[in-house]
Formats: structure tokens, sequence, C-alpha cells
């Protein structure tokens, strides 16, 4: 921490006033801490019995239920949003204006709806008949298939214009230049974006709670709701146990994110294929840029 | 076009709920924001892993489960009896905080040492090469990012509908239940956040063209 802009390393004075905004600093998060669990205290949170529902076979049981249906949730998800991704950007992408507009105007439309809108809609009955599962997928395809499919065009815009042409003059045709050149590249190129907003899908699958679909913040609502002991329902407590569980789930993809960046960047130019590395000199895609639009931002090292 | 007619009041009051809850929980996420960057790059050790921890731990959590404690915990066990406004303000204000401050970060990690470094070489007083020299370097590649975390925002407030707030998402529920069309209502709800969505998008704009520098 030695070397920031913002300050030089410290003397004698700043050490010592440093040390005293530390214990300062340190003091008043303690108090807000020490108030917070006072209060939890004074109501009677830290009691034994509330945290040994958790001990019943039946409540382990729904919550690994839960986590189940919200990881398959995820899963669909995330396999149909990256597929849809891939059309919305070879549509946005392709040489025909009317494509190219219909893609524009479809991106631009459902990047700006909020996801619960287009979920619930869904889920009312828009496209016919839904049960909640299929509208919470659907929606979630829909909305971070748009935000994936900009990813990507960022990504494709990020190999240089000298690779597609080299590989029109050996002869490619369109479509192989795009499969074997571009989207390969922009891929690797936009991976911990791809991953980080896989993290804002996984976190959007909570809003199948609103729509009544038993993932882990409904179970959570139920198990806080029907397991009163004493007279109390333990709901800090199954928040606390629910929040443990989504955090370490984000926390691992984006870990993931943070890992595959760390790998991408090792080599100038990402996974270099042997053989292609001369030709690749001066492909390395710049570390992306892009924000992810659906409010996540990349994490940033 | 009757749906709109019908119910303009009602529409009327659930956009004007969407732009206040937008504006307060921006202004929030804002101050805190910064507070929390500012943690972050202190030479203070316990903020600093105090701003790591506010950070990591936001920005993971769902939304919605920080509306679950906003509303079933907060008010159980700290404050009770807060407005149900209020505490949304503080769900979406403080999740939106991590992105601001984490975005204000990566703004100031982005000023290169050089710019400081020669600041003082020629003799400028601490105060004088944050305002002089790096906030307004900052600034500049902060405004980009905030202004998508801000209209995630707006879009984040629709959670704050289904907890019992009147906002535009309230309304479509309230519609559908009345038993309107559900693709006509989602064409007006639609229009409502895209007008300010897009507001957002144009003021950022113009800050952005008011703060540009030739370089």
């Amino acid at each position: 921490m030695s070397a920031s802009v913002l300050f030089d390393a410290p003397g004698p004075k700043a050490r010592f006033r440093n040390l005293v905004y530390s214990v300062v600093g340190s003091i008043g998060l303690a108090a807000l801490i020490a108030w917070v669990c006072y209060r939890l205290y004074d109501k009677g949170q830290f009691a034994g019995e509330l945290w040994d529902i958790f001990n019943y076979a039946g409540i382990r049981e729904n919550i690994l239920e839960a986590l189940l249906s919200t990881l398959k949730v995820f899963a669909l998800a995330g396999v149909f949003s990256l597929v849809f991704a891939v059309l919305l950007c070879v549509a946005r992408l392709s040489d025909h204006k009317p494509v190219r507009w219909v893609a524009v105007v479809f991106i631009d439309l459902f990047r700006s709806i909020p996801l619960l809108i287009t979920i619930f809609a869904l889920w009312v009955g828009i496209l016919g008949h839904m049960t909640p599962m299929w509208a919470l997928v659907l929606g979630l395809t829909i909305y971070n298939g748009c935000v994936q499919a900009e990813v990507l065009r960022a990504g494709v815009n990020s190999v240089p214009k000298g690779q597609v042409e080299a590989a029109y003059a050996l002869g490619l045709r369109k479509t192989q230049v795009t499969a074997s050149v571009l989207f390969p590249q922009a891929v690797r190129a936009m991976l911990p974006s791809i991953i980080s907003q896989l993290v804002v899908t996984l976190k959007d699958t909570s809003l199948g709670y609103i729509i009544l679909y038993p993932e882990l913040l409904y179970s959570a609502r139920l198990i806080a709701n029907n397991t009163p002991v004493g007279g109390v329902y333990p709901t800090v407590q199954t928040v606390i146990v629910f929040g443990a569980i989504y955090i370490s789930l984000c926390l691992a993809l984006a870990w993931l994110a943070k890992f595959v960046e760390r790998r991408g960047s090792r080599s100038k130019a990402g996974i270099v294929p042997a053989g292609a590395k001369e030709l690749e000199e001066a492909a390395a895609p710049a570390a992306p840029e892009t924000k992810g639009p659906g409010g996540a931002a990349p994490p940033s090292k | 076009m009757n749906v709109l007619l019908d119910n303009l009041a009602l529409f009327r009051e659930g956009f004007l709920g969407t732009l206040w809850l937008t504006v307060v929980s921006a202004l929030l996420a804002v101050v805190l924001g910064l507070l929390i960057a500012g943690f972050r790059v202190s030479p203070v050790p316990p903020l600093r892993i105090f701003g790591t921890l506010w950070v990591n731990v936001l920005r993971n959590t769902p939304l919605t489960l920080l509306f679950l404690v906003a509303f079933f915990v907060v008010p159980k066990v700290l404050f009770p009896g807060v407005d149900s406004f209020v505490l949304a303000v503080c769900a979406c204000g403080f999740y939106t905080s991590s992105f601001v401050a984490e975005a204000v970060r990566s703004g100031i990690n982005t000023v290169p040492m050089g710019q400081a470094e020669a600041a003082r070489a020629i003799g400028m007083t601490f105060t004088q090469t944050m305002r002089i020299v790096v906030l307004p370097q900052a600034t500049r590649s902060v405004i980009p990012p905030l202004s998508s975390i801000f209209i995630a925002l707006t879009k984040n407030t629709a959670v704050a509908g289904a907890f019992d707030n009147v906002d535009l998402f309230n309304i479509q529920k309230t519609l559908s239940n009345d038993g309107y069309d559900i693709a006509v209502i989602f064409i007006w709800i639609t229009l409502g956040y895209l007008v300010i969505t897009y507001a957002i998008n144009g003021l950022f704009r113009l800050l952005e063209k008011g703060l540009e520098v030739a370089r």
C-alpha cells in the first residue's frame, strides 16, 4: 500500500496519525458490531434453540432441495442465455441491415426493462400459461442473453481487423471467419466478463421468490415462517444461513472469473494455440473494459 | 390505450414512486459509496478491511435477500416501525453503494502514479495534488460506469415494488390482478422505465461532455 497516488510512504508523524485513526476506526466498528449484537441478544436471537432447527434432517433436506432448484434454474438459464447470446450477437453483427436492426432493438429493449417486470409478465401469461420455473428461466435467458450478446460483441470488436482480412484473403467463408477466427478470440478475451455476468444470473435467480418459485430464498421464508421456536420466528438465523449459501456460491464463481482472468493474462494473447503464436503477436486482446450492464461491475482486481 | 387512460392516476403514482426511489437511493449510494471507497484506499488497515468486507458481502448477495433482511429482520430487531419506503431505499442504496465504491476505487487506480509524483515534485501540497491533479482525472473515468450503475439501480427498484412499495412493478401487479391484458400493461410499464433510464443516460452523456478534455 505504500505506492499509491493518494499518499506518500508515511513518515513518523503520519504513521502515528494512522495508528490513531486505526484505533479510533477499530473502536468505532467494534462499537457498531457490538451494538448490533446487543440488539440481537436483547431480542433473544442468540438462544441455542433458535439455531437448533438446522439440526433437523427435514430442514436440511429442504435447504438441499431449494439449493438444487436454484442451481437447476441457474444452469438452464446460464446455458440458454449463452446460446441465445451467440445468436443475438451474430444477428447484431450481421451484414443485412434489417437483421441487425431487429437485434439492436431487441437487445436495447430487454436490457432496459427490469428483469422482474419481464419475469412477472411471463408468469402472468404474456406468452400463454407458464410454470414459475420456466417463466424464471425464460426471463433470465432473455435478459442475460442480451447482456452477454453485448459482451461478446465487445469481444468480437476487440479482434484486430487484420485477422478478418487475412482470413478472407485465405478464402474462408463468412461463417468460417465468424466461427473459427472471431468467436474463439472474442470468448477468450471476454471470459472474465462472461463469468461475472453469470454471477449476476445466479443472483437474479432469487427473483423466483417473488413469483413463488420454490428456490433458496422462498424456502428461507417458508422455514422462517413455519418453524417458530417458543413463539419466536427464526428469521435472523435463516437469513444468516441462506445469505452464507448465496455469498459462497457467488464468491466461488467470482473467484473462477478472477482465476480465468489471471490465466488469460499470463501469456500475452491468452491461451494461444501452439504454432499460432507468431501470428498473434499483435492480437493481444486488451483487458476487457466492459461493464456488465446488468448492474454488476466485473470484479476488478 | 384505455388501460393507460383509465388508470392514469395509478400510473403517475407508480412512475413517481419509481423515480423517487431511484433518486433517493442513488443519493444514498453515492454518499455511502464514496465513504466506502475512501475507506478502501485509506492507509488505515481496519477501515480498509471493513471496506473490502462491505463490498464483497453486498456485491455477492442477491438484492432480494437484502430486501428480505430489510423488511423482516431490521424492523424486528434493530429499528421497529420504520417506513417501508425508507427500508426499500436502504436496501437499494446499500446494494448499489458497493458498486459505486468499486467504480470510484478503480477510477482512482486509473490515475498513473507519475501524475501524483510529478505534482509532489513541483511542490504541490496534498490538498492541491488531490484537487487539481488526481481527483479530476479520476472523476472522468468514474462517470461512464456510474451511468450504467444508476441505470441498473432504476431497474433494481422494481424489487421494492414486490415488497409493498408503490412503484411501476407494483402497478403492474395491481393492474394484472384487475384483469387487464398483461401485454398492454407491460408496454406502458416498459415505457415508464425507458423514460427514466434514457434520462439518466442523457444526463451522464452531458456530464461526460462537460468534463471532456483533449488529451
